[in-house]
C-alpha cells in the first residue's frame, strides 16, 4: 500500500519485457482447482422472473483464452456482470482460483485479480491518458496512499510500457475524452493491463473499429494473453476465429455448445439458433 | 494575461493572503472587520464543499449540523467561563438545577479544542461511509443531511434548559482571560481565524493536486470505473466528507468568537442550504473562490437585510438560480477568462 | 361487572378510531404532496424544492377565491369550495406547464442542480407571497355544510370536513391511477420516462409530455394546498412545513410507485399522529426520520420497490 511495494512490483515486471504479466507466483489454489482460474457452477441470476442466466456451468482454465458468443439475450453480458461482482447471483457459485466471488465487492474482485472492460468505453474523459493509466496502479488503492503518492520513475516507466502496448505512446498527455472510440477501448484495456489482472473480462472489445483497427486489436489481445486468462464477448465471428482457441455459445442463459471454433460453428444446435429463429 | 492553470491558482493564494492579512485589516475599521471574521467562518464550510461537493459530487445540505456542533461547544466552553462559577443565566430561568453531565467537559479548553476537531469525525465517517456503502444516490444523500440538520434543530430546540432553545448561547466574556468583546480581543481572533483559513485553503489546494485529488473527480464522474479499478469509492466518499465536515465545526467555532452568538437557526435547513451558495457562487471548483464567495454574498447578506430587508430573499433565490443555470463554476471561472488563465 | 367493560371496550374503540381518524387528515394532505412530488421525481427524476411553495399558490388561491365569493356572491358561498379547488387546480397546473417549459428543462440530468434552483426559486416565492399577503397568517371561512361531524356512535365523532377532504383524496388518488395506466396520454408519459429516444421515435411529442407530467404534480400541489386550508391557516411559511416530510414519503415508499408513495404517506401519518400522542411532538418527528433512516439503509430504492436489472 505505499511506494516501495508499488516500486518493487514494477522492478520485477520491468525485467520481463516480452509480456506484461508481473511475476506469477505458483498459486496453490489454482492447483487445487485443477488449472483454472474460474469455476461457475449452476450459476443463475433472475431479475423479477425473468432469468438473464439460468444454471450455467462453465470453467475456465489459467493463461487460457476463451471467446463467448450468442444472440443477443443470451446472458453474456449478465455473466460478466456476476462474474465481477456488478450484479448478485440469485444463486450458484463463481469461484476465482478457489475464492468465492458473489460474496465479496465489486472492488474487492477487482483486488484478487479480475478486471473488466466494459461494452462501451469507460474510461476518465476528463483525465489525459497517463492520468487514466496511473489511476490504475494496483496496490496503491488506500486513501493515505493516494494523497502521498509520488510518481516515481518505476512508475512512470510502467505508464509508458503499457501505452506502448496499447499503441497510445503519443497520446499519453491527450484528454482521454479526445481519442477515438478505437483508442478509448484500446486505453481501457490498457487501465486494465496496469491493473496488472489475472483474469481480464472484455466486453465486445471491437464494437465500433475499422477492420485496421480490429486486426491491431487482435495482435494486442494475443500479446497480452501470455500469462493472463482472457475471456471475451464478441459477435464479429472474424475476430473471434483470430484469437480463439475456446469458444463457449451462451443461448437464453444458458449453455449451449462448447469447443473449438469449428466445433462450434458446424454444431447443428449453434446453426439453429442463429439462423433458425 | 495568459497563466497556465497551476500559476493561476497560486496567485489566487498568493491574492487571498494579501487580502485578508494585508488590505482588510488595514483598511477596514473593528465592526467591519469584524463582520468579514465573520464571513470567514462560513467560508471555512464553504471550502469543505468545495471539497466534497465540487470535486467528488457529495452534495450535503445538513453542513450547518457540524457547523453547530463546532459553535455550541466553543460557546458552551464561553458560556461556563464567563458564567463562573454559578451555572449560565439561561439554564437558571429554565429552572435547571445543575449542571448537564455533557455540559461539564466543556469547561476546559483543551477539551473543547478537541472535541471541535476531533468528534466530527467518528461522525461523519461512519454516518457517511454506511450510507455511500449501500450505494444511495446523490439525492437521497441530500435530502437525508436536511431531514438530519431539520429534526438537530427540533431537538436543539426542544431543550431550552440545555441547549439555549432558539435563543441560543450569548453574552460571552472572555477566552481564557482573555477579553474577546473588546476591539483588540476581536482583532486577536481575526488573525487567529485567518491563519487557521490559510492553513485549511493551503492543505486543501495539496490535497486536490495529490492523486486522491484526481480520484475524487474521478469518482464523481465514473464512480462505477473507480470501483472496477479497485477502489472502495465509499471509503474515498466518507473520508471527503469527514475532511468537510471537520472543516464545518472549525467553522463554528470560530463563527462563536466571532459574533459572540450560537443559535438553533445555524444548524438547520436555511443556514446549510446557504452556505452552498456560498460555495456555488465563489466557484465550487475553487478553494480560494469559496473563501471570496462566503465574503462576498455575506456582505451583500448584511446590506440588503438592512436596508431593503424585503428583497433578500428575492437576492437570494436568484442568486441560487444564476449560479446554477448561468455559471455552474462561480465567479472563479469568470475570473479564469478575464485573465486568461488555461483550464 | 360485565356492561361495564363492554362500554369501556367501545369507549376504546371509539378512541382508537378517532385517532386513526385523526391520522388520516395529515395522511391526506402528505399523499397528495407526495403524490404530486413522486410523479414529478418518479418518473421524471426532477427533485422540485419548491413543490411546497406551488401547494401554498393553491392555498392562495383559495383564500382569494374565498374572499372574492365572500364579497361578491354571498349567496353561493356554499359551493365556492368546489370553485377553489378546481380553480387551485388549474392555476397551479398552469404555473407548473410554464415553469417546466421555461425553467426546469434547462437542468435535466443534472439532478443536484435542479434542487439547488428550485430551492432557489421556493424562497423567491415565499418572499412573494410575503410582499404580497403579508407574513401573517391567512384563513379560510368554514363552508357551511362542511362544519359538524359525524357520530356513528357515542363515542365516535368524526367531523364532516374531514370525511369530505378523505373521500376527495381518494377520487384524486383514484384519477391520478387512471390517468397514468388507463389512458392513452398516461401509457406515452410513462413511455417518454422509460425511453425517451424510442418514444421520441415513435412520433410522441416528448416536450409536450414532460411539460405536462410536471404540470400534473403541480395541479395536485395546488389541489393539496386547497385542502389544507381546510385545516390549518396559510402563512408564506406553509410550503415549508410539508416539503421535506414530502420528500421523506416519496423516498420512503419507493419513487417510481403510486402504490408505495400512497401506503408510505399512511404509514408515515398514522406513525405521527400515533407518537404525538405518547411523545412530544418534536421526538415524534425524530423517532419517524430515524426509523425511515434505517429503513431506506435498508432498502435504499423505498419499500416497495421492485430489483431493477441496472
Amino acid at each position: 500500500m505505499d511506494n516501495a511495494l508499488v516500486t518493487t512490483h514494477f522492478a520485477v515486471a520491468s525485467q520481463r519485457p516480452e509480456s506484461i504479466a508481473a511475476s506469477q507466483p505458483v498459486n496453490a489454489k489454482s492447483t487445487l482447482m485443477n488449472g483454472k482460474i474460474l469455476s461457475i457452477e449452476a450459476l443463475t441470476v433472475s431479475f423479477d422472473g425473468f432469468k438473464a442466466v439460468d444454471g450455467l456451468d462453465m470453467s475456465i482454465d489459467e493463461n487460457e483464452l476463451r471467446v463467448v458468443i450468442g444472440p443477443n439475450g443470451a446472458g453474456k453480458t449478465t455473466l460478466l456482470d456476476m462474474i465481477c461482482g456488478k450484479t448478485k447471483p440469485t444463486s450458484g457459485s463463481i469461484r476465482f482460483r478457489g475464492t468465492e466471488l458473489s460474496k465479496l465487492s465489486d472492488y474487492q474482485i477487482v483486488r484478487l485479480g479480475v478486471g473488466r472492460k466494459f461494452q462501451t468505453p469507460s474510461i476518465y474523459e476528463d483525465l489525459t491518458v497517463a492520468e487514466n493509466l496511473e489511476i490504475s496502479i494496483p496496490q496503491v488503492h488506500g486513501v493515505w496512499a493516494s494523497i502521498f503518492f509520488r510518481r516515481t520513475k518505476e512508475v512512470r516507466e510502467r505508464i509508458a510500457y503499457v501505452a506502448e502496448e496499447i499503441m497510445l505512446k503519443d497520446h499519453l498527455r491527450m484528454k482521454s475524452g479526445k481519442l477515438s472510440h478505437g483508442q478509448k477501448q484500446w486505453l481501457e484495456i490498457g487501465m486494465l493491463l496496469m491493473q496488472d489482472s489475472d483474469l481480464m473480462l472484455l466486453d465486445e472489445p471491437v464494437a465500433g473499429m475499422s477492420p485496421r483497427e480490429r486486426e491491431e486489436t487482435a495482435e494486442l489481445l494475443k500479446r497480452i494473453a501470455n500469462g493472463k486468462s482472457l475471456v471475451v464477448i464478441e459477435h464479429d465471428m472474424d475476430f473471434v476465429r483470430s484469437i480463439a482457441k475456446k469458444v463457449t455459445v451462451l443461448h437464453q442463459g444458458r449453455l449451449l455448445s462448447e469447443g473449438s471454433v469449428e466445433e462450434v460453428q458446424n454444431d447443428p444446435r449453434v446453426i439453429e439458433v442463429y439462423l433458425g429463429h | 494575461m495568459n497563466l497556465s492553470a497551476k500559476q493561476g491558482e497560486k496567485f489566487a493564494h498568493a491574492g487571498l493572503a494579501l487580502l485578508l492579512l494585508g488590505l482588510l485589516p488595514l483598511a477596514l475599521g473593528p465592526y467591519w472587520l469584524n463582520l468579514v471574521g465573520k464571513y470567514l467562518a462560513f467560508s471555512f464550510v464553504a471550502v469543505g464543499i468545495v471539497l466534497a461537493w465540487g470535486y467528488c459530487g457529495i452534495l450535503s445540505l445538513g453542513q450547518g449540523v457540524f457547523f453547530g456542533f463546532g459553535g455550541y461547544a466553543m460557546a458552551m466552553f464561553l458560556k461556563l467561563e464567563a458564567s463562573a462559577p454559578e451555572l449560565p443565566d439561561f439554564m437558571v430561568w429554565s429552572s435547571v438545577e445543575q449542571l448537564p453531565f455533557w455540559w461539564e467537559p466543556y469547561s476546559s479548553f483543551g477539551v473543547t479544542l478537541a472535541s471541535i476537531f476531533l468528534v466530527p469525525i467518528p461522525v461523519a465517517f461512519i454516518f457517511a461511509y454506511a450510507i455511500f456503502r449501500k450505494r444511495v444516490s446523490g439525492v437521497y444523500f441530500a435530502i437525508v443531511t436536511i431531514a438530519l440538520s431539520m429534526t438537530l434543530v427540533v431537538l436543539n430546540i426542544g431543550q431550552q434548559g440545555e441547549t439555549g432553545g432558539a435563543n441560543g448561547i450569548t453574552d460571552f466574556s472572555t477566552l481564557l482571560g482573555f477579553d474577546i468583546i473588546d476591539d483588540a480581543g476581536k482583532k486577536a481572533i481575526y488573525w487567529v481565524e485567518v491563519a487557521l483559513l490559510l492553513t485549511a485553503t493551503t492543505l486543501a489546494a495539496l490535497l486536490l493536486h495529490s492523486r486522491f485529488g484526481k480520484l475524487l473527480i474521478a469518482v464523481r464522474d465514473r464512480e462505477d470505473r473507480v470501483r472496477f479499478s479497485g477502489f472502495d469509492t465509499a471509503m474515498i466518499k466518507a473520508f471527503i466528507f469527514t475532511v468537510s465536515a471537520v472543516l464545518s465545526s472549525v467553522g463554528g467555532a470560530m463563527f462563536a468568537l466571532q459574533a459572540g452568538l450560537v443559535t438553533p437557526s445555524l444548524i438547520g435547513a436555511v443556514t446549510s442550504v446557504e452556505l452552498v451558495i456560498y460555495a456555488a457562487v465563489g466557484g465550487r471548483l475553487s478553494v480560494v473562490g469559496a473563501v471570496v464567495g462566503a465574503l462576498l454574498v455575506g456582505f451583500t447578506k448584511s446590506y440588503l437585510s438592512e436596508h431593503y430587508p424585503e428583497t433578500w430573499l428575492f437576492f437570494l433565490g436568484g442568486m441560487f438560480i444564476f449560479v446554477v443555470w448561468v455559471l455552474p463554476n462561480g465567479l472563479a471561472d469568470l475570473f479564469r477568462k478575464i485573465l486568461r488563465v488555461k483550464t | 361487572m360485565p356492561t361495564t367493560s363492554i362500554k369501556e371496550a367501545i369507549v376504546t374503540f371509539g378512541i382508537l378510531v378517532m385517532q386513526l381518524f385523526n391520522g388520516l387528515s395529515l395522511f391526506t394532505i402528505l399523499l397528495l404532496m407526495a403524490l404530486g412530488l413522486a410523479i414529478v421525481f418518479g418518473l421524471m427524476g426532477v427533485i422540485n424544492m419548491a413543490h411546497g411553495e406551488i401547494m401554498a399558490m393553491g392555498a392562495y388561491t383559495t383564500y382569494l377565491t374565498a374572499s372574492f365569493f365572500e364579497r361578491h356572491l354571498p349567496g353561493l358561498m356554499d359551493v365556492y369550495l368546489f370553485v377553489a379547488i378546481l380553480l387551485a387546480f388549474c392555476v397551479t397546473f398552469a404555473f407548473g406547464y410554464l415553469l417546466e417549459r421555461g425553467f426546469i428543462r434547462w437542468f435535466y440530468h443534472r439532478p443536484l442542480d435542479t434542487l439547488l434552483a428550485t430551492w432557489g426559486l421556493s424562497l423567491i416565492l415565499q418572499q412573494t407571497y410575503r410582499s404580497v399577503f403579508g407574513a401573517q397568517e391567512v384563513s379560510v371561512p368554514l363552508t357551511a355544510w362542511l362544519s359538524g361531524a359525524w357520530e356513528p356512535t357515542e363515542s365516535i365523532q368524526l367531523p364532516l370536513n374531514r370525511i369530505f377532504i378523505v373521500a376527495l383524496t381518494i377520487l384524486v388518488t383514484l384519477g391520478v391511477w387512471y390517468i397514468l395506466h388507463k389512458t392513452r396520454w398516461g401509457l406515452r408519459a410513462r413511455a417518454v420516462t422509460q425511453n425517451r429516444a424510442m418514444s421520441s421515435a415513435v412520433g410522441i411529442d416528448t416536450n409536450r409530455v414532460d411539460a405536462l407530467i410536471f404540470a400534473l404534480g403541480s395541479g395536485l400541489a395546488g389541489i393539496a394546498g386547497s385542502v389544507f386550508t381546510m385545516v390549518g391557516s396559510t402563512n408564506p411559511g406553509t410550503g415549508q412545513l410539508y416539503i421535506v416530510d414530502s420528500f421523506i414519503v416519496v423516498v420512503f415508499g419507493g419513487v417510481a410507485s403510486l402504490l408505495g408513495t400512497a401506503a408510505s404517506s399512511f404509514l408515515i401519518a398514522q406513525m405521527q399522529t400515533t407518537l404525538e400522542y405518547l411523545m412530544s411532538g418534536s421526538m415524534a418527528k425524530v423517532a419517524i426520520l430515524l426509523l425511515v433512516i434505517t429503513v431506506l439503509y435498508f432498502r435504499p430504492n423505498g419499500l416497495f420497490a421492485s430489483k431493477v436489472r441496472t
